[in-house]
Order: C-alpha cells, then structure tokens, then sequence
C-alpha cells in the first residue's frame, strides 16, 4: 500500500533483504562472522562488496568476539558499523555488547534469531536476543522479511539520533524470516540512502587538534551517572522512534508503531506474540472471528526501550490475555509475559493473563494450537504456571 | 632531526610535545610511560591509541582525568587488537568517502595478559588481516594490575599468586610462551623484542615499525616494582639484566630475517638478576638450586638458537 511510486516488490528471503537494506544503508564498516542461520546476510553482503555495488570495507574477523568489537571500535572511530550474528555468535559478543551500548555507539545489527545451546540446535527461538534485554540495546523484533527490510531503516536512524546514541539489534526468527522466500517491497535506493543520510558523529577519534579518551575508567563516583544517562537514551528512543516511524511513513505509506494491534479494538480476548509466529496467529484471529469470538492479536515490535504506557492502554479492556514467549527466562517468568503483566499492574482491575512457552529450538507451532490457546482464555483456564505448546509431556 | 643518542630524543620530545603526559598514577618505578612516551615519539604522524584493561588503561584514564593528548580508545580486555582492526577499518573507510584527510598510525597496546593470553586469538586475527597498525606489549610477565596472578608469560620457577610457591611447590612449572615466535608464525613484515631500560632500541624499533606497512609487533619487557618484588629504583637495572643475561635478548624479525640486537661479550649468570626480585626468593635454597641451574641452561639453549636463526636467515636464505 506504497505512497511511493519508486519501490519494486520482488520475492526474496529475509536474510537476502536484510542485506538489501544493508546495501542502501551504505554503512562504512561490516564487520560479521558466519554462523547459521545469520550467513546468509554477511554472504551476500560481501558479494555486493566483491561486486562493487557498495563502498562498505568488510572485515572477515575470526570471531564474533572480534566482529563486534571491530564494528564497536568503528563506530567510535565515526564510521557506520554494521554487523549480525545469531545465537552462540551473539552470545561470544556478550562481553563488548554493553561496552558499545555504555559507549553510547550507534552500532546496528541484524540477529537471525537462533536457540542457545546446549543441546545444540541451528533453529529459531528468542533466547538468543532474550538473554542480552538488559544490555542496552535497542531490540527491535520482526514478523516477516518485509519488517526486517523496514526495522534495518528505522534502526540506524534511531540508534544515530544525538538524543539516544544507543546500539540496535533488528531480529528475524532464523530460517522461518532468514530463508522464508516473501514478496518484499523494496524502495528506491536514493529515497532510502537520504532517510538514514550520512553518520555525523558529534566525536570521533580522528580529531588531533581535540584528542579525546573513549572508555576511560569510572568508579564510584561517575559511573552511575553514566548510567543513568543511559537509561535517559532509552526513554528518549522511546520517544524518537515513533517521530522516526513516521517520517519512513512518508516513503513507505506503512505505520510503525511501538506494537501492532491487529483486529484489538473491540477484542475481549488477546494473544501476545512476537515475530513471525504473529503471522499464524492472525490466520487464527480471522478463523475465531468468523466464529463469532470478539479475539485479536498483539504484536510487540518494539522491545527495548518496552513501552509500558502504550501497552497498559492497548490492553487495558481485555478480559483475558495469553503471552507466548519463545524463550525461557530460567527459574522466572518469561521474558515477554513478565513485561506485560508488569505493564498491567498499574490498572484498577485485574486482567486474567496466561504464560505460554512455544517454539523452543525451532518447535513448529500451527494455528491450531494458538485456537486452542485463545478457546483456553475464553473458557478461563489460567493457571500461575507457564503452559507450554506443542510440548511432549 | 634525525635521532641518534637519548638527548636527541628528549629534544625532540620537549620540541614536539609529549603525547602520553603526567597526571596518570602509575606506580612509582613503573616503565609503562618510558615506553609510551619513546614508542610514541617515533611517529611522525598523528597516533590513535587503543588500549586493552590493564594497568595502563587503570591508572591514565580516571575520569575525569586523562594523560593521554592524543585519541585513545578502550573497550574491553580482550580486543585491543580487533579493536585497533576497527579503528583501521573505519579509517581507510573515511579516508576513501574523503572525510579524514591526514595519514595516522595506528597503535594497540596491551599488557601480557591482554596480549599472550585473554587477547591472543584477537591479536592473531588482526594480524592475518593484515591491518595496518603496531601492536605493542608491555610485557610485565604476570597479572598485575589485579596483584601479581600468574601468566602465559610469566617465567619459569615465578611466585605468583594464582601459582605460588610452597612446601611442595617451586611456583611456575611451565616455561614462559614463546609469542613473538606465535606472533612470526603469521609472517607479518616487522616483529621485534626490545626491553625497557634500551631508549635507543625500543625508539629505533618503533621507528622501523611506523615506517612498516601491514601488521607490526613489539613485545617489550618491562620490570614491575610492585609485584617482581624489587624497590622503585632498581627497574632499569633490572631491566638491564635481564638482556644482560640472556633471559631477554633483544632482536627484530624483518620480513622473516632475524637480527639480534645486542650479544654481550660474556653473559651474566642468571642468579643476578633472579636475586634482585622478590618473585625468585624462594629459589635460593639448597633444595630449589635445580631450578635456577634448569633456567640457566634454558636460556642458554635458547639464546644459542636465537644466534643460529640469525645466522641461518642472514647467511643461508632461510627465513623464519
């Protein structure tokens, strides 16, 4: 539903337009290591380089310890840095990723989300991006190859804004988005370099006549401050990312709100949901529609910062809501249901809610099931456990 | 102003200015800022520093306070190295857009335990890249920012806190890594060994090094007063010793030929300058004297095949 006439719409994997957007983006440095289901971006990525479609230098480090670094170290440096990884590659990042974040560098990266291991397992759930929340990372989730084409966009500009200056991570569940083929709506390359434009740094490490220390040590007395100052950024980014939504509106003719509220209005009934499992359970909204079930869906995009407010007032009417999770938070709520009941304790009644895990390692979930979980909230079934789908007992 | 002697190099210092400067709070005896300020004073072109966790980084940059007057950067322990891959990376990247303009050299510093052990796989990427920047060690043999914890490059027959020496133990068991040998594996253009105490050699070396392109290591050695066990004003001697005896023999790899930079007339016995150092203590006694006698040959051994190298790529065409 394009305002813009200057867009083509072409079949392509996520993965295939993740890169495409990268390619758009034109960021100075990438800077990836392979690990599936991610390879697919840097792969192509380097052969748009090979092939001279970008400028972009790529580095092919020997780890994704050294990847983010070289991305992170970049970005001080005043250049665009891009990277992606998935799972165990993202967890060998953890170390530098609040080091990026409390640097306050505006590194974007694309996650093709992947279970953790042990057991080892190549395919798709959250834990990966679950169990870096609280580094300071914008985290924004996808539901299909077009929404990870769009978030790369609406990532670089809010991590670059001088108000937030805070890392992004888009992700696109693994294989489902990184090798689903989509018809994906790609806009012209001009229109969309000018949306994100160049990186201006306010400080870089090039500047002799004004030599600055990045990453000094700070105890007692200052880091909490720089901290806080963090936690600042994300409240701004909250703020700026619907004033960014808005203004890539004007090129794609989409909304890009902090969630998506599909058929939620007048629903009585709702499933939390985030990523592409969203797609199947709008396929089941419709069916129990048809039936006569007021139910509707919610889909957050915008993880971190969570917008607590918007949440509590999209669902405050509900009489029942189901929160799948494709993570695990051991030994504590899920992630995405603690989040939302926390957002709901701030109204008078008290809505019914009902944690779901699903999908774990790549675990299919049908639309079946998700009917079943919207006929267990109909019919009152909650309990103060985590219910699991699809899981053999 | 070509450099020649120490004087030429303080001149040119006072004239150029200084870009690691007082203020930081190293301890006293310490030769971190002997080195930084020689190595550093050997480019002729602006530097950018990147830093891994360690003593240097801990007492130069308490924000928010600096001794650095040039651009510095520190990220994790781990990639000073990748690190100094990115701020490379970024800088040919900009340079190609036209938004630097000036050449710059590129310089990562690390301690050992930044460099032979946590940083190592770093370093090793970053050199088979073949970005273009100096590593430097400063090699203090151990852990001592965090007091004193054993390394891949601490010495044989070392105490050290995570290895000490006891009843049944004469501390370090293992001999130290050979990392400017790991470091020649990657067959980068200039590896070098040089020692605190040797202004001219480790000024020298710096030079050929930023004159270099591609990848470049220094590993210098560089006594600790706090946790070797020595009093403040005894570094340089120390220091002195340790290539006097052997135990650290200055010398350069350049493009796979081998140079060794100073061969004393007579060597000294290594229990000079194993008794100066607190660390040693414990081996002067009747039952630990097979350790000293042990280390002896070793190094005897080593520094005989160190002169074989030399002549083997000077003399036959090998190279290393």
């Amino acid at each position: 539903m394009s305002v813009n006439i200057k867009s083509k719409k072409i079949p392509l994997t996520g993965a295939e337009a993740v890169a495409e957007a990268m390619r758009q983006i034109k960021p100075d440095v990438v800077a990836a290591y392979p690990i599936t289901p991610q390879t697919p971006i840097v792969e192509i990525f380097s052969k748009y380089a090979a092939d001279g479609l970008v400028e972009t230098e790529v580095v092919t480090p020997e780890s994704e310890h050294s990847a983010i670094s070289i991305v992170t170290a970049a970005s001080a440096a005043g250049a665009r840095a891009m990277s992606a990884s998935a799972s165990q590659g993202l967890a060998l990042m953890v170390e530098v990723l609040p080091a990026t974040s409390g640097l306050r560098l505006p590194v974007v990266m694309a996650i093709a989300n992947r279970a953790l291991s042990a057991p080892i397992n190549i395919h798709c759930d959250h834990s990966d991006m679950m169990a870096v929340r609280d580094l300071g990372w914008i985290q924004i989730f996808s539901e299909n190859a077009q929404e990870a084409y769009d978030n790369m966009f609406l990532a670089v500009r809010l991590s670059e804004h001088p108000d937030v200056l805070l890392p992004s991570m888009v992700g696109l569940d693994g294989f489902i988005i990184s090798h689903g083929v989509e018809i994906v709506e790609i806009y012209d390359d001009e229109l969309m370099h000018n949306f994100v434009g160049e990186r201006k740094p306010n400080l870089t490490l090039f500047d002799f006549e004004n030599p600055i220390t990045i990453g000094p040590l700070q105890l007692t007395d200052f880091y909490f401050e720089t901290k806080r100052q963090e936690q600042e950024a994300m409240k701004n980014a909250l703020k700026i990312y619907l004033e960014i939504g808005k203004e890539l509106s004007k090129i794609t003719g989409k909304d890009y709100p902090y969630f998506e509220s599909y058929k939620l209005e007048d629903a009585e009934y709702a499933i939390a949901v985030m990523g592409s499992t969203a797609g199947t359970a709008k396929d089941a909204v419709d069916e129990l529609r048809e039936e006569g079930y007021k139910v509707g869906l919610f889909k957050p995009k915008l993880f971190r910062p969570f917008p607590y407010d918007d949440v509590r007032e999209a669902l405050k009417n509900l009489k029942g809501i189901g929160v799948l999770d494709r993570a695990y938070s051991f030994g504590a709520y899920a992630p995405l249901y603690t989040d939302i009941r926390n957002a709901l304790y701030d109204l008078d009644k008290r809505i019914p809610i009902q944690s779901y895990i699903y999908g774990l390692g790549g675990r299919d979930i049908f639309k079946h099931q998700i009917k079943n979980v919207f006929m267990e909230l109909i019919e009152g079934k909650y309990t103060k456990e985590e219910k699991c789908i699809g899981l053999r007992e | 102003m070509e450099i020649k002697t120490v004087r030429d190099l303080a001149e040119l210092q006072t004239k150029e200015g200084l870009r690691f400067v007082a203020g930081h709070r190293m301890c006293a005896g310490c030769g971190i800022s002997t080195i930084l300020r020689t190595v550093l004073s050997a480019s002729k072109k602006p530097v950018i520093v990147v830093n891994a966790t360690g003593c240097l980084e801990v007492v130069s940059t308490i924000y928010p306070y600096t001794a650095w007057n040039t651009p510095w950067l520190h990220v994790t322990f781990v990639n000073a190295a990748s690190s100094a891959s990115g701020v490379e990376t970024a800088y040919r990247a900009l340079k190609k857009r036209g938004v630097i303009k000036e050449e710059v050299n590129i310089v990562a510093i690390g301690g050992d335990g930044g460099t032979y052990d946590i940083g190592i796989q770093a370093l090793s990427g970053a050199l088979e890249r073949w970005h273009n920047f100096l590593y430097i060690c400063y090699n203090n043999e151990g852990y001592m920012n965090t007091g004193h914890q054993r390394s891949g490059a601490t010495p044989f027959g070392a105490s050290t806190t995570t290895q000490p020496a006891g009843k049944i133990s004469i501390g370090k068991v293992q001999w130290r890594k050979d990392l400017v040998k790991i470091v020649a594996g990657h067959n980068i253009p200039y590896v070098a060994q040089s020692n605190v105490y040797n202004t001219m050699d480790m000024f020298k070396k710096a030079q050929k090094a930023f004159e270099t392109l591609g990848p470049k290591f220094l590993n210098i050695l560089m006594p600790c007063t706090t946790n070797w066990g020595f009093s403040e004003n005894l570094t340089m001697r120390i220091s002195r010793l340790a290539t006097e005896t052997n135990y650290w023999p200055l010398f350069e790899i350049e493009n796979g030929v081998l140079t060794v930079n100073y061969k004393p007339k007579e060597r000294k016995p290594i229990e000079e300058f194993l008794k100066l150092q607190g660390r040693f203590k414990h081996l002067f006694t009747p039952e630990n004297r097979h350790v000293i006698e042990e280390m002896q040959k070793r190094i005897d051994e080593d520094f005989d095949n160190l002169l074989k190298l030399e002549k083997a790529t000077h003399e036959l065409g090998i190279r290393i």
